[in-house]
């Protein structure tokens, strides 16, 4: 049994880099600085580790040999869920480059709300320790912030000490939109998060209103979906007057049809309030399960972010066509890869065409897959890189226990050297 | 296996060799001396009429790291214009201005160049830029790594501290980082843009620090010459992009007294104010004073017409660009109590009075600046022009009656506003050589590169030799990267992986102490989590860490 510190963890997407996990042969029990979501993360039980193909357990070479078999003539295969480390996306963007195939992020259509507005107008923000360190008012858009990432306000707000503000305590939150579930915005002297509620659909309307009063325009309502006028002059004052606020979503969180126009809202409200003699800055949430990762390797590697078809031979972009459920629903895909190496619960959407599973041991499913290969998952089985929220910090993710398993990378990579000597 | 490249015409200014026939052998992906008594020569390349130099060396690209992946993230559009079809050899990728990590291996490549250096590699990034030049195949890699406007070295020089705690924090940041060589961005000013300063000159105090980039200069290029770091500090200076800034440029040069310096993409930073649009070259004034300070070398950052994209560490002067963007689009972020970044879309116009006088002003630089060992070929890739754009400006200096078929096209204003057309002087074969090679490796310091002599890597390219300076450039007969023929004529045949190149020079380990305490209370992840381990380079089995001598050191 060993104790190993210092765990960065690739599953809360807030770089957690201080976990204490103890080590009994391959079971893991968080014993320090665990949160609701990290520690199932980390304890989830190793079940799997052979491979099955149809249902029967067999070895890994098999099992590569019956996935490269079924990839072989393929005329458009989709990888789905794209949920791994930077080696797994390198060797799953190898394997779709070499058969054709489409690669999709699990979490793209929550993404997509950030960068159709990022590729449409672009953005200021910021990073974690800039908000530790300076931010002096934070403003949550339609997310519960908490339940997302459970110690982002022990860790970057009520922080002891921050090198540019005299008292982190007396830093100001504002919630728009979801009232939070728990009280963890509340400063640590008590005081409890300003909340302008409304409905998650109706923050297209209440945001426009914010960013015309940040402009100085007038408004003649006296109220937006039921949050008072006067109440968002509030907000759009204390921008002006803070020296250096942010203003944090989750895309995912903004579940209406197209939220990304709520994003370039904020995006160019955060501009406005820099032509306004003052700091403000955007700090858009994600980097659970790979999400982060995906899309950085896929940047540069195809120039894309990870919703990319190779079928002509070369990389194609489009962030509404190259969506997996999209594909299988239309009947355009003819096989499905999936690869989940974070998340047991993350199982592929049931369908009527081969199926592969490169995931993480532990998984169930409804529908036996054509080939299973439980792999280790980065962060505890094998070294690795994660990207944080932010997308600037790549975390170098430890190896904490052995359990046999391979890599997602092993595993592709093997799967698309079977496809080359074919 | 032996190698002979029989009969070429070399030009190897690292061994004085200029435009002579001589024999080339190649053993064990290294240059040796033709073999004593009887050999076998396995494989032989009859060079006879052609241009053998050794492999190309860009010194400042954005070719890793984060910034240039937001780039490649903001503009499909571009991607879309350039779409690279996967082969039985290589990748499928994107091109044009900021292009996939596989291409941009296989175009450098495909160039003659063998070897690229990206000049912005921040401290909390240096993982992913890592990462990215690990997927860049062919080149030879290696970064500077950004201070200047890092929240601990102003602590430490608000606090007093003394130069030696200064050079043990450089030693240890280059190490974590893994880089070879100090780059500063718009000294202090990343930081001062934080805390809502919109300019900072040379000598205007950080509100919150009081500190000044005359200040943060001198102090880093101290600690670059006294650890013994061969690469002189690596700056990118105030005001970028401001008319006057040559004043600046002048001052820093001045202020720096003596120490070595490298300025950056000088050609930003050499804007006069005269004429009807109070925009005017600089260029005669910095070439002057580089020609007369031996401790000051440049590389140019020429703007060439067309659609690019900006990608800078400077978010203050981003920040101030983006009214210029084309498309429309800009991103900046402040990062980490680090650095930051601004990413700006550019469309150069040949018809544009500021474009076109840019164009201009880095030619001026070029012909104007008497030392080829001391000015360096860039376009500050991709913030002038994408680096494809290199065989076009290599005709460009060696054909006036090119360049001044050229410059009768730009808008009219801007030609009045040049001395272009008297500048009479054309580059050599030899002097490109000394630029883009010889140079280059000299002043990166890397030991056994970017030369023809026995004991160098066998990185070489072979040319056919053209009138048509483009036409010869841009597609070589042969690269020999390592020894390992990776082109032929000008399209990649086979691929490897380069090395990365470092230095390490000493720190007292107790510079740990404060560091600790600063990212236990500051920071958001732990110091060991942060430094970069030599594993992480060469743990998948085709990284290497090449550990180039410091200063003093006995090779």
């Amino acid at each position: 049994m060993t104790e190993i510190t210092e765990v960065p963890s690739p599953f809360c997407g807030i770089g957690t880099d201080d976990l204490t996990i103890r080590v009994d042969g391959v079971s893991l029990k968080v014993i320090e600085n665990g949160c609701a979501v990290n520690t199932p993360a980390f304890e989830q039980a190793v079940t799997d580790t052979s491979p099955r193909v149809d249902g029967k357990e067999v070895s890994l070479e098999v099992a590569i040999a019956a996935a490269a078999a079924l990839l072989k003539d393929t005329g458009l295969p989709v990888i789905g869920g794209c949920a791994t480390d930077v080696n797994g996306m390198r060797g799953l963007l190898a394997l779709a480059d070499r058969c054709g195939a489409v690669v999709d992020n699990m979490n793209f259509t929550g993404a997509r709300n950030n960068f159709l507005a990022l590729q449409d107008s672009g953005w200021m923000n910021t990073t974690l320790a800039e908000v530790k360190n300076r931010c002096d008012l934070l403003l949550v858009v339609g997310t519960d912030l908490e339940a997302f990432a459970p110690r982002f306000f022990e860790r970057y707000l009520w922080n002891k000490q921050a090198m540019f503000l005299d008292d982190t305590g007396h830093r100001e939150v504002i919630y728009l939109g979801k009232t939070p579930s728990g009280d963890a915005s509340s400063t640590p002297s008590g005081q409890k998060a300003q909340v302008s509620e409304c409905a998650t659909e109706d923050l297209p309307e209440v945001v426009a209103v914010l960013r015309s009063l940040v402009k100085g325009q007038p408004i003649r309502a006296e109220s937006v979906c039921g949050i008072a006028v006067a109440d968002l002059q509030t907000i759009a004052d204390k921008f002006k007057a803070a020296k250096y606020s942010v203003v944090t979503w989750a895309a995912g969180a903004l579940t209406y049809n197209h939220a990304e126009l709520t994003v370039q809202t904020l995006s160019e409200m955060i501009k406005d309030i820099n032509n306004q003699n003052t700091r403000c800055s955007g700090l858009p949430l994600g980097g659970k399960e790979g999400d982060q990762t995906a899309n950085q390797v896929c940047g540069w590697t195809t120039g894309y972010p990870a919703r990319t078809r190779f079928s002509r031979g070369y990389p194609e972009y489009d962030p509404y066509l190259n969506d997996t459920v999209f594909l299988l629903a239309s009947g355009e895909a003819d096989a499905l890869v999936w690869v989940q190496a974070f998340n047991v619960n993350a199982v592929p959407p049931v369908a009527e065409l081969p199926t592969i599973v490169v995931g993480r041991s532990g998984m169930t499913f409804i529908k036996e897959p054509d080939v299973f290969i439980p792999v280790g998952t980065p962060g505890i089985d094998h070294a690795g890189y994660a990207y944080r929220m932010d997308n600037v910090v790549a975390i170098r993710l430890k190896k904490l226990r052995d359990a046999g398993l391979p890599s997602t990378a092993q595993v592709l990579n093997a799967i698309e050297q079977a496809l080359q000597e074919r | 296996m032996l190698i002979k490249l029989i009969g070429g015409t070399v030009y190897d200014p690292a061994s004085g060799v200029d435009g002579q026939r001589q024999d080339i052998y190649i053993e064990d992906g290294h240059i040796v001396n033709k073999p004593s008594g009887d050999f076998q020569v396995d494989k032989e390349y009859n060079l006879k009429g052609k241009v053998v130099m050794s492999g190309a060396i860009d010194m400042h690209t954005h070719i890793g790291g984060g910034k240039g992946n937001i780039a490649r993230t903001l503009l499909p559009e571009d991607h879309r214009q350039d779409p690279v079809m996967r082969t039985d050899i290589c990748r499928s990728g994107c091109g044009h201005a900021m292009p996939s990590t596989f291409v941009t291996g296989y175009r450098y490549a495909e160039m003659g160049y063998t070897a690229g250096f990206e000049p912005a590699l921040l401290p909390v990034n240096a993982r992913q830029a890592h990462m990215e030049m690990a997927d860049i195949p062919i080149l030879d890699k290696g970064g500077y790594v950004m201070l200047g406007s890092d929240d601990y070295l102003l602590r430490l020089l608000t606090a007093n501290k003394d130069q030696k705690a200064i050079n043990d924090y450089v030693a240890w940041t280059m190490q974590s980082a893994k880089a070879i060589g100090i780059k500063v961005v718009n000294p202090g000013g990343i930081n001062a843009f934080k805390f809502n300063q919109r300019k900072l000159d040379l000598d205007e105090q950080n509100s919150y620090y009081g500190v000044t980039p005359r200040d943060i200069l001198r102090v880093l290029a101290t600690a670059v010459k006294e650890i013994g770091v061969p690469h002189p500090l690596h700056v990118h200076g105030c005001n970028l992009g401001v008319p006057g800034n040559m004043q600046t440029t002048l001052d820093t040069i001045q202020g720096i007294g003596g120490l070595p310096m490298h300025l950056t993409h000088i050609q930003f930073h050499s804007y006069g104010t005269e004429g009807d649009f109070k925009f005017s070259s600089g260029a005669a004034q910095i070439a002057e004073a580089v020609n007369n300070n031996k401790n000051i070398t440049i590389d140019v950052g020429q703007v060439l017409f067309g659609q690019t994209v900006t990608a800078s560490g400077d978010s203050m002067r981003q920040h101030a660009n983006h009214k210029h963007a084309s498309p429309n689009k800009w991103v900046t972020m402040d990062i980490e109590c680090d650095a930051g970044c601004g990413v700006v879309p550019f469309k150069y116009k040949d018809k544009n009075f500021v474009n076109a006088l840019q164009w201009a002003i880095g030619l001026e630089t070029f012909l104007l600046v008497n030392d080829p060992w001391r000015i360096f070929l860039t376009t500050d890739h991709p913030n002038g022009a994408p680096f494809i754009c290199y065989p076009h400006l290599i005709r460009l200096l060696m054909d006036r009656s090119f360049r001044n078929e050229v410059l009768s096209t730009i808008h009219p204003e801007a030609q009045k506003m040049t001395t272009l057309a008297s500048i009479t002087r054309e580059y050599t074969l030899q002097e490109i050589a000394i630029m883009t090679r010889a140079g280059a490796a000299k002043l990166i310091g890397l030991k056994d590169r970017g030369g023809l002599s026995a004991g160098n890597w066998a990185d070489i390219t072979v040319y056919t030799d053209n009138a048509d300076r483009q036409k010869m450039f841009e597609k070589p007969d042969y690269v020999f990267k390592d020894g390992q023929l990776v082109v032929v004529d000008g399209k990649v045949v086979s691929t490897k992986w380069g090395t990365t190149h470092t230095v390490k020079p000493n720190f007292d380990a107790q510079v740990e102490k404060g560091l600790k305490d600063y990212f236990d209370r500051y920071l958001t992840m732990k110091l060991g989590n942060f430094k970069i381990s030599d594993d992480e380079i060469t743990e998948d089995g085709r990284g290497s860490i090449t550990v180039h001598p410091l200063k003093g050191d006995v090779a």
